[in-house]
């Protein structure tokens, strides 16, 4: 059966996608990508330290890959406009994840400053891909300036802590008309899988490949739990019940009663 | 001259372009992008673009991030 997974434009096969931070090594993404199957990558933008000589990471993402810029560092909508501009005029297509954070112990995104940002870039043309705090009446609002996707966070950027904000993710996987995407916080395939059972329509992690003691096999790990995820929420899974149901038919016994 | 690079004030050389800047301080030009004024400026642009007294440019990259 033929899965397509349309969002933003594209016509994608792989439902996970990955962010590039905190690796060991850059060099290490191109096998990332191919284990995972992955076919769309975030990255940031940042000054150049003239201290410290960097790479650039595009350098190191396999040509095929859909880029998902990230608007990370904006503390305001109008931060997160100028980003993004820069990053689609440097060639990054017209994809754009708004990240609008200012606070830095949760680093949970503001709601409020990351619609406006979606509002202007979609009405830009761009595919706005914002990063959220689970809210049905932000969702809704998000919808109605024209958001591409909707991503809610798991549990805080980086902490590995899984899907904490499940009931609300239901919620809006059940009154979205978008693809909801969960964003952040998921830690192990399990917690993406359950999420993709649940209905979302993809997930997006970065920490928990990158900090991974074999990032390649977590990746893989991920892109597999990814798809077993979706296949279950495909097939409908059976009503659960509270006492037992014998599997093996109940008559017919080597004895008589 | 003065000018503002990532925000912080340094002397340059009057004339100087874009590309001089990149090259004085040691920045492969093929990893960069460069906003001047708030504005793009495309890579064919920064041997002819010379920057002027109180000139804001930013010199960026991308990086790794999620």
């Amino acid at each position: 059966m033929q899965d397509l997974f349309h969002i933003g434009g594209k016509e994608l096969t792989s439902r996970l996608l990955l962010g590039t931070g905190k690796y060991a090594s850059n060099q290490m993404i191109p096998q990332i990508m191919e284990a995972s199957g992955s076919q769309v990558v975030t990255v940031a933008m940042r000054r150049v330290d003239t201290d410290f000589e960097e790479e650039n990471i595009l350098n190191h993402i396999p040509g095929n890959c859909v880029l998902m810029p990230n608007t990370s560092g904006a503390r305001n909508a109008q931060e997160a406009i100028r980003i993004a501009r820069l990053a689609r005029a440097a060639g990054c297509g017209d994809w754009v994840k708004i990240e609008v954070i200012s606070d830095n112990r949760y680093l949970l995104p503001d709601n409020y400053e990351t619609i406006k940002a979606t509002e202007v870039l979609a009405a830009e043309g761009f595919q706005v891909f914002p990063y959220m705090s689970p809210d049905l009446m932000v969702a809704k609002e998000l919808v109605k300036v024209g958001a591409a996707a909707v991503m809610p966070l798991g549990a805080p950027i980086g902490s590995n802590r899984g899907l904490k904000t499940k009931e609300l993710v239901r919620i809006l996987i059940e009154e979205i008309p978008l693809p909801i995407i969960v964003d952040a916080g998921i830690g192990r395939p399990s917690e993406a899988a359950e999420a993709m059972e649940m209905g979302a329509a993809a997930i997006l992690v970065n920490t928990a490949v990158a900090t991974a003691r074999d990032p390649v096999i977590m990746a893989r790990a991920f892109g597999m739990a990814v798809e077993a995820g979706r296949a279950a929420f495909l097939a409908g899974p059976g009503a659960a019940r509270q006492y037992a149901s014998a599997s093996s038919p109940l008559t017919g016994f080597l004895r008589e009663d | 001259m003065k000018i503002l690079f990532n925000g912080k004030e340094i002397l340059a050389e009057d004339g100087m372009t874009i590309a001089g800047l990149l090259e004085q301080r040691q920045l492969k030009p093929e990893t960069v992008i460069v906003e001047l004024n708030f504005q793009l400026v495309k890579k064919e642009k920064w041997s002819d673009t010379p920057l002027k007294e109180n000139d804001s440019i930013e010199v960026l990259r991308f990086v790794g991030g999620g």
